[in-house]
């Protein structure tokens, strides 16, 4: 069982609520203090990118963050539900250019913010898979 | 925090005051304001981030929306930025290379290049 699980309905409002609790979940991980933004941005990314993809396939479902305070690291799980994404791409290619060129543009801030990052493509949706390391609090 | 928006004109520029978070729920706004002041006919603006406390890649493309249309009537778009996290995201995509980033808006009125 992750440490928090946190599930939100895809709104865009929600996302700051979605980093501003991983932060804090971070924070109490031991996360370095300093790493914190990047926590911050990187699942926000994550979220807003998940986000996009359920509005653009109409998919009713949540979206899932999963953070896990394991031995010597802080790991986060953002999980869609949106099959065929795991290069950011809407799966019709859509209407919406603009929405997919900013899903790329989060997967590569994340990929520039944190180094142990993993992009899963599962049968139901996408994990997008981060960790960051703690020290003893 | 939400945004906050405000703009003031010096000389040919108009420098768009920027405060609060830029992400996916709040870009829209910025986005209609850099629209809304290009319909207008401000073609030289100056975004002021001293007081945006997060920025994410929603914001950034807004930014380069922004800068397309002031270059489409020849104009310019220019970033005023101190705060290293918010220059870290520029960096990372590249983007610095993009947008002119001044340590001041008076710096950033004044220059020309």
């Amino acid at each position: 069982m992750p440490t928090v699980e946190l599930l939100f309905s895809a709104q865009p409002e929600h996302v700051r609520t979605a980093r501003l609790v991983a932060a804090q979940v971070a924070r109490r991980a031991g996360v370095d203090e300093a790493a914190l933004d990047e926590v911050r941005l990187a699942v926000g990314e994550a979220c807003s990118r998940a986000v996009g993809l359920h509005r653009n396939n109409g998919v009713q479902e949540p979206v899932r963050v999963l953070l896990n305070e394991e031995e010597k690291k802080f790991s986060v799980e953002v999980v869609d539900e949106v099959p065929g994404n795991a290069t950011g791409s809407a799966p019709d290619g859509g209407d919406d250019a603009a929405a997919d060129d900013e899903g790329e543009m989060g997967l590569a801030v994340i990929s520039g913010l944190v180094d142990d990052v993993e992009v899963i493509e599962g049968e139901t949706g996408g994990t997008i898979r981060m960790s960051w390391p703690t020290v003893a609090v | 925090m939400d945004l906050s928006l405000s703009t003031r004109t010096v000389g040919d520029r108009t420098i768009v005051e920027v405060g609060g978070e830029i992400d996916v729920y709040t870009a829209p706004k910025l986005r209609e304001q850099l629209v809304e002041l290009v319909n207008d006919g401000s073609y030289h603006l100056v975004v002021d981030m001293e007081g945006v406390d997060f920025l994410d890649s929603t914001g950034l493309g807004v930014l380069v929306g922004g800068l397309k249309r002031v270059r489409a009537h020849e104009g310019s778009l220019r970033l005023v930025c101190n705060q290293e996290r918010i220059l870290k995201i520029f960096r990372i995509t590249g983007l610095t290379k993009v947008f002119p980033i001044h340590t001041s808006v008076d710096e950033a009125v004044a220059a020309t290049d």
